[in-house]
């Protein structure tokens, strides 16, 4: 299971991003994952939940858009949803020389960050 | 009031760009790598014994690393071939990175070394996701696993820049459906080169050793229609602010 390191990579970058924009804490993470990026989120869900400990990122929520697989053929222009398993070659004319539209998406979306000011009411609140 | 940052990188970015210089490093120093994937048992050693040794004799420099998570027998047997070999116990893990590699590669490597051959940890899911700066990857499955092998790990499969069929003296006791194993690698990388082998027969044995040697001399490798997504991963380190 590769997603605690997907999980750990995604945690990273965004603990860096978070010294660029002096935050507190994370809010939620929104990941982009395509339908073909080998990458399954309720997995990734649950060892985000581990990686997060202890970080800046801590309680964070993950979320994810999927993103379906879309493939066009460069010889007829066909267009078509690949599925999964994917289908590659071209529905239409049969040619390999397809170009891959969208699927492959493993990307850090947004990161909404913790105010400074939320954070020091909810400290008080405790 | 909540900040929003549109961060937009890739997730495997620091992997990537590692991979990358590794690629370029080795390169400048005339070593290209190739990266072996396949499920456990699929005759990744065997295979890769039998290519050292014909490398040897044909006085081609060759090193190989071997990745597992316990027990340094497949070093042990790849050393027969008489080539540099490295065992690299992962401790658990279930794919080798690039930075890992770099990091075993340091101090360890031979000078002169042509090819550096990566057995990977036996696994179609997770080290499919892993650039390690490899030449060519190549993606290993036996006649026994059954055809539909491409359509069940389609990261694996469809990322190959070559295919190898292992155990073809098996092919016939096992009822290897070829065509239908043809026509699911097709489904998922339309256009890869799909070599039959047998280390027991001898069958197609140098095939991943010639086809490593002609990217290394600067033959244009495979590239498969999952590799070609030119917006998949735009390596963007600009951060947008929205505030709101």
């Amino acid at each position: 299971m590769h997603e605690m390191s997907i999980a750990m990579a995604v945690v990273c970058q965004v603990e860096e991003a978070a010294l660029t924009h002096d935050a507190v804490g994370v809010e939620a993470v929104t990941l982009r994952v395509g339908e073909l990026a080998g990458v399954v989120p309720e997995a990734l869900r649950f060892s985000f939940g581990l990686a997060c400990e202890g970080t800046v990122l801590a309680g964070a929520e993950l979320l994810t858009e999927h993103v379906r697989g879309r493939a066009r053929c460069t010889s007829c222009a066909a267009e078509w949803a690949t599925g999964m398993p994917p289908r590659l070659c071209c529905e239409q004319c049969g040619d390999s020389r397809t170009e891959l539209l969208s699927g492959r998406e493993l990307q850090i979306a947004t990161v909404r960050w913790a105010t400074g000011s939320r954070r020091a009411l909810a400290l008080e609140e405790l | 009031m909540c900040r929003l940052a549109d961060l937009q990188q890739a997730v495997l970015a620091r992997n990537d760009g590692r991979a990358g210089r590794l690629r370029a490093e080795l390169s400048a120093r005339g070593t290209a790598v190739v990266n072996l994937l396949s499920s456990p048992g699929s005759g990744k050693t065997a295979l890769l014994e039998a290519e050292l040794r014909l490398a040897r004799e044909r006085g081609v420099p060759v090193a190989a690393l071997t990745a597992d998570l316990a027990t340094e027998n497949d070093a042990r047997r790849l050393a027969r071939s008489g080539a540099p070999v490295k065992q690299v116990l992962t401790d658990g893990l279930c794919h080798l990175e690039a930075e890992m590699l770099a990091g075993q590669l340091s101090g360890w490597l031979p000078e002169e070394t042509r090819l550096l051959f990566v057995e990977n940890v036996g696994n179609l899911v997770c080290p499919a996701s892993y650039d390690l700066g490899e030449s060519l990857r190549v993606v290993l499955a036996s006649v026994t696993e059954g055809e539909d092998k491409p359509l069940k790990y389609p990261t694996a499969f469809g990322l190959a820049q070559l295919v190898v069929v292992t155990k073809e003296d098996l092919a016939q006791p096992a009822g290897f459906d070829r065509e239908a194993f043809l026509a699911n690698v097709r489904q998922v990388n339309p256009g890869v080169e799909v070599v039959a082998t047998s280390v027991r027969s001898g069958l197609n044995l140098g095939v991943v050793l010639e086809r490593a040697l002609a990217v290394r001399e600067g033959a244009a490798p495979h590239r498969p229609v999952m590799a070609r997504q030119a917006d998949a991963e735009p390596h963007s380190h600009q951060y947008a602010h929205v505030q709101g």
